[in-house]
């Protein structure tokens, strides 16, 4: 595939190897804004592991965590939800999204899912604080809690489901990416913000989450191969860094002095918290510079065609 | 050459009585399979880069005729071509791509082959004495074999220039369509993908989701815009603009199955005097979008003319993905059940 000893001495004119045009992208970048969307997707799954916390709690007698996790994951789920209608190149027109129901688009299946969830959630949180209507309440914490999963998952799909190199060649592992950080994150905000004696829950949720956000992030870097190189490099690679380090400070703390110091408990969920958004910012970044570069499109498309090229021979 | 290509254009096509006439032989006939009763027959066009001269009327009618505001006036530096690529402001880009070329070196056999008057394309008929020459038009002065076709070939620096006018490819399995989560694109009953922009709500989902990068968004608008393969001007029968306005007939619009069939007999011409780069691009109906509505000639590789080699619709692995989604909306919840489910404390 090397013909770049097809451009001649060309002052003034970039050198043009031809491999691609004038090493324009093929694809468009996405618009998308940070922190709109990284933030949504971490702000999604936060509110989404939590509520599934939040109904255990309720269920096993820990009205502290359950409250920090109802009215945790209903302001995320509000504060993504403006996020996400911001982002939207004409935002009054954000309930276009609901006047179709539409299976091929993970963003459509993602609008009833947050709308329903952001119900569920909002009654759960309401009710909890307000101590009004408790059958209510009990109802909508478990639709939340199943709905929640649902929410933290599908933007894998969301991200995958697009023609950018960095995102679609992860689309396996990339649900169990961002499921998995979401339940970091729930994990360290229980950490962070309820009693030492009622987050133990909170503390094994961030330690598995925790454990299978590296894992996950791992092994779709490794099956990508080329297209995983943006995760290394420039901003999202910072970003990757960033995540893999206060994944790992936060959920090994997690587990050694979560139990014991409550101060210690808070800087391993501030840690994870900032890990898990660090997670989204990194997959986020790691799309537009795939989708920026030719490269990153032309080159895996090629050995495709190659490798289909000599099966038939 | 047996078919003229740029006489069969020329006539006035009807694309709602074809429809009549020849419905649905087609299998993938993506307008009935979206529902259209009896819809006419699927249009698009073939693009012939190899008699395109660059000179980018498509561009300039397609403004025109849709209101496509100005995108920048900028010179870009790299080529003849300040248009850069399709965008919401550019639905019809010509490529120019400039390369050093062996002329004829790489060819013998273009200058044994090439037909007395047939019409060789992309220099690859020229003959090696004039490669030297500052960089003639491309190609159209057709040179006879008798000429030029003696001379003793040798391997002689050239030039060649690419032309390509590029354009939304109105895929059959468009992944703009599936992922548009409000329902603003559209099959139409012509077989072609178009926006409603009283619907868009300017998501940009359909943006990262096109394979070729064809569709964009407007600034100050929000919008996504993109060729509408000139919509209104199908529903009364006319031909759309950049076709209409071409010159040398490279863009042709009509039934896809009549382009397909067209562009099979010029390849095989240009095969025949020579020119074995010469191929067709999207014309496949077993490709990963289904063949485009819209199909090209391509003197090189895609990639060249900033195209995809090997494009594949995105939702082809959509199934895969939501059961994805499933496991591991699954695997969260239970993982909360374990979290429950340690020591009390």
């Amino acid at each position: 595939m090397s013909r770049g000893g097809r451009s001649g001495e060309r002052p003034m004119v970039p050198v043009a190897t031809f491999d691609s045009y004038y090493g324009r992208p093929v694809i468009k970048s996405p618009v998308w804004r940070s922190p709109d969307i990284p933030g949504y997707l971490f702000l999604g799954g936060l509110a989404g592991a939590s509520s599934v916390l939040g109904a255990g709690a309720s269920l096993t007698g820990r009205p502290a965590l359950a409250r920090v996790a109802k009215v945790g994951s209903a302001l995320s789920t509000a504060l993504g939800g403006v996020a996400l209608v911001h982002d939207l190149g004409r935002p009054a027109r954000f309930l276009n999204m609901l006047r179709v129901v539409k299976p091929t688009s993970p963003m459509n299946v993602g609008s009833w899912i947050l709308s329903t969830y952001g119900a569920a959630t909002a009654v759960a949180a309401g009710t909890d604080v307000t101590g009004l209507f408790p059958r209510v309440g009990r109802v909508s914490t478990m639709s939340a809690a199943v709905l929640g999963p649902l929410l933290a998952s599908y933007t894998g799909a969301l991200l995958a489901d697009t023609a950018v190199p960095a995102w679609h060649d992860g689309y396996r592992e990339m649900p169990f990416v961002f499921a998995a950080s979401g339940s970091a994150a729930a994990g360290g905000l229980g950490l962070l913000a309820a009693p030492l004696d009622q987050a133990g829950p909170a503390r094994r949720m961030a330690v598995i989450g925790g454990t299978c956000e590296l894992a996950a992030l791992v092994a779709m870097r490794r099956r990508m191969g080329l297209t995983a190189e943006p995760y290394r490099d420039g901003r999202a690679g910072s970003y990757t860094r960033a995540a893999e380090v206060l994944g790992l400070v936060g959920t090994a703390g997690a587990a050694i002095a979560g139990r014991r110091s409550r101060a210690g408990a808070a800087a391993c969920g501030l840690a994870l918290l900032t890990g898990s958004a660090a997670t989204r910012w990194a997959v986020f970044h790691a799309g537009l510079q795939s989708a920026s570069d030719p490269r990153y499109t032309v080159e895996p498309q090629r050995r495709r065609l190659a490798a289909r090229r000599s099966a038939v021979t | 050459m047996p078919a003229d290509p740029m006489r069969q254009n020329s006539t006035r096509v009807d694309p709602v009585s074809m429809g009549r006439v020849r419905q649905n032989e087609n299998p993938m006939d993506p307008a009935a399979a979206s529902g259209y009763l009896d819809p006419p027959a699927r249009v698009g066009f073939f693009t012939d880069t190899s008699i395109c001269i660059g000179c980018k009327a498509c561009e300039v009618a397609c403004k025109e005729w849709n209101g496509v505001p100005e995108d920048g006036l900028q010179l870009t530096g790299m080529s003849y071509d300040n248009t850069g690529g399709l965008s919401a402001d550019t639905w019809r880009h010509v490529a120019f791509i400039e390369q050093r070329v062996p002329i004829g070196a790489n060819r013998p056999e273009a200058l044994a082959a090439a037909p007395a008057g047939g019409t060789a394309a992309a220099g690859a008929g020229r003959g090696a004495g004039e490669a030297q020459q500052p960089a003639p038009v491309q190609g159209r002065q057709a040179v006879p074999a008798g000429a030029q076709g003696a001379a003793p070939v040798v391997a002689q620096p050239g030039l060649r220039w690419l032309m390509a006018s590029d354009v939304c490819k109105h895929c059959t399995r468009a992944a703009c369509l599936d992922v548009c989560p409000t329902g603003a694109l559209f099959r139409t009953e012509f077989g072609t993908v178009v926006v409603q922009q009283d619907v868009c709500n300017g998501c940009g989902y359909c943006i990262p989701a096109c394979p070729f990068g064809v569709i964009g968004q407007r600034s100050g608008d929000g919008r996504a815009w993109k060729c509408t393969l000139c919509y209104d001007r199908l529903t009364v029968g006319m031909e759309p603009a950049c076709a209409k306005a071409c010159p040398t007939q490279s863009i042709q619009f009509g039934v896809l199955d009549e382009l397909r069939e067209r562009a099979d007999r010029r390849l095989a011409d240009l095969h025949r005097a020579g020119v074995s780069d010469a191929c067709l691009y999207g014309r496949d109906p077993a490709d990963g979008v289904g063949g485009g509505g819209a199909f090209v000639l391509l003197l090189d590789e895609p990639e060249v003319y900033g195209l995809p080699p090997d494009p594949v619709v995105t939702t082809s692995d959509l199934a895969a993905m939501w059961r994805r989604v499933a496991l591991a909306a699954t695997a969260l919840a239970a993982g909360g059940v374990v979290a429950f489910a340690g020591r009390r404390r």
